[in-house]
């Protein structure tokens, strides 16, 4: 904690990568702060260079250009304080449930006692008791996603990283979640970055929605969500609702059909 | 979106043994394809996948037909032995079995042949999981060392033998040598497959996860590279067996396939046969056995 208030400030991010004859620029000039124990989401077309923005801070990725901070402190390499959520899960399938929380907890060196104690807590807190000592092939898609969400929350991360985490489920299951995931953080607050291409996801979850546009990947738009809307059901239904989807959604939409004149797009920062 | 785990060879099949000695994991070209996926032929793939998961009837019915083929295959065998074919009968066969069995002749053989094997087997296995290991953890190993397992595998261990003979005398040491080679060739190659298999999303959990690399080496390489590891080592076992007749050339006292060589001076059809017989049930054994391990060890993997 030095110069900057924010828990995590890209400044100026550019990531180029390599192919052969030409280079491909996944992210362009990228800036943002998002503050402690904000919600953040960020959606965009594929090829928009989300994914890699959010590898970048895993400290998965370097950036080719500019920093990547997290408490004023730049990335380098992965850390305990950020907890990832991959799309495909990423559960080790050797592993039961139980262990597969406790995966963390060990390679941080927690003592066994306490490591059973977290994994409990947390198994409990995604409702997965009753297949702790499952394995994940044994398991849906959603219920594989909360074991990963458990796991990612047992290190006690003050940051997660979300790569759409629930992109890979049905629309039903996945609303579920959503609400599961918001309940979870209202209760155990952490700073989330939540990457997703569904508008809907991005709208009800977030305090801010961050619209990024493609070729090159770069921030094309920022919309607030009042922080102190219920997200619930009536929330989902709702007109304040509706009118943010149509916003964040014609942004998605808008870019699309203006890729070729995509340099007057301005390169928002907050 | 899977870890894409070798398809686990489904079970009780007679056609595993040489479905696994068939298949060939050649690095580049299966590269990215499971290495047990191949094996006795994806032709049939499907219903041979939920073979193992099927009602107690259907696999009762499997199993008797299994049993329908092999008497009707003896059968056979009799009819062409009758007919006047150079064969012996299956009585003939049983009866020197007997005398074989006896004398201690054919323990003392089988003894001496699973020595052999086993040695060489557990020598040349022990000796690939590391090597196949460290190729596909750095690159520079797999680059240096590639060139020489190509280039060996083409080599029929048979081929060797008498280069190992003048080297190393007319002990046990050639024949072992070239069943470790056989055994070690053929693991070398699915271990190696199965480190560059590993999915790399779980290794990026393990990191963010706070897993160093000799963590993830330990309790994500292994553990997702362990399938591979089990084809490799049943494919290595048949090469090592079948090496054995090759090795027991070598001026061997002793051995099925000295027995065999032996009889063959004398026209001892029978006893061909009781030896081969018996290499091919003790072959169909240890791979039964490394194939229950393969199933305890890699239950955790996701079948169509």
């Amino acid at each position: 904690m030095t110069t900057t208030t924010a828990k995590i400030s890209v400044q100026g991010v550019t990531k180029t990568f390599d192919l052969g004859r030409e280079t491909f620029t996944a992210l362009d000039n990228v800036s943002l702060d998002i503050a402690d124990h904000e919600f953040v989401t960020v959606v965009g077309p594929s090829g928009c260079g989300k994914s890699t923005l959010m590898n970048i801070l895993a400290g998965l990725e370097t950036p080719t250009s500019g920093r990547a901070l997290v408490d004023g402190a730049p990335v380098s390499g992965p850390g305990p304080e950020r907890g990832v959520i991959f799309q495909q899960y990423a559960l080790f399938p050797w592993l039961t449930v139980r262990q597969n929380v406790e995966f963390g907890l060990r390679t941080t060196g927690v003592p066994k006692r306490e490591r059973r104690s977290k994994a409990e807590y947390f198994i409990e807190l995604v409702g997965l008791e009753r297949f702790a000592d499952a394995l994940p092939k044994t398991l849906s898609g959603g219920m594989r996603q909360r074991c990963a969400i458990a796991r990612a929350y047992a290190v006690d991360p003050s940051i997660l990283l979300m790569d759409e985490p629930f992109g890979a489920l049905d629309a039903l299951t996945r609303v579920k979640l959503q609400e599961q995931l918001l309940h979870t953080w209202s209760r155990d607050k952490r700073t989330v970055l939540f990457i997703t291409h569904d508008v809907d996801e991005a709208v009800f979850l977030a305090n801010r929605v961050i619209v990024m546009a493609a070729r090159p990947g770069r921030v094309y738009d920022v919309i607030d969500v009042d922080p102190a809307t219920e997200r619930n059901e009536d929330f989902r239904l709702s007109a304040q609702f509706a009118d943010l989807r149509n916003r964040v959604w014609h942004s998605v939409y808008h870019q699309e059909g203006r890729t070729a004149v995509a340099s007057v797009s301005p390169s928002a920062s907050s | 979106m899977d870890p894409t785990p070798p398809q686990k060879e489904p079970p009780m099949s007679v056609l595993d043994k040489q479905g696994a000695d068939r298949q060939d994991p050649v690095p580049d070209k299966t590269r990215g394809e499971p290495a047990g996926a191949g094996s006795t032929g994806s032709d049939e793939g499907g219903p041979k996948n939920t073979r193992g998961r099927q009602p107690a009837g259907r696999r009762g019915l499997f199993l008797a037909l299994n049993g329908v083929s092999v008497l009707l295959g003896i059968g056979l065998w009799w009819v062409l032995a009758d007919a006047g074919f150079t064969l012996p009968t299956p009585p003939q066969v049983v009866s020197r079995a007997g005398t074989l069995i006896s004398n201690g002749t054919l323990a003392g053989d089988i003894r001496a042949s699973l020595t052999r094997v086993l040695i060489g087997f557990a020598l040349g296995t022990a000796a690939a999981v590391p090597v196949g290991f460290l190729m596909g953890w750095y690159d520079i190993l797999r680059g240096l060392i590639e060139p020489w397992i190509q280039f060996f595998r083409t080599i029929p261990p048979l081929a060797i033998i008498p280069l190992a003979v003048v080297i190393m005398g007319i002990d046990e040491t050639p024949k072992i040598f070239v069943i470790f080679l056989a055994a070690f060739l053929a693991c070398v190659v699915a271990t190696y497959q199965g480190v560059v298999n590993v999915d790399r999303t779980l290794i990026n959990a393990a990191r963010v996860l706070g897993a160093k690399d000799l963590t993830i080496f330990a309790r994500v390489v292994v553990p997702a590279s362990t399938p591979f590891i089990l084809v490799g080592m049943r494919v290595g076992l048949g090469s090592a067996w079948a090496t054995l007749v090759a090795a027991e050339l070598i001026a061997a006292q002793k051995g099925l396939g000295y027995r065999i060589q032996n009889a063959q001076l004398y026209y001892d059809l029978p006893t061909i046969f009781v030896g081969l017989i018996t290499i091919g049930i003790l072959g169909l054994l240890m791979d039964r056995a490394l194939l229950l391990a393969e199933r305890r060890l890699t239950g955790w993997q996701e079948r169509r």
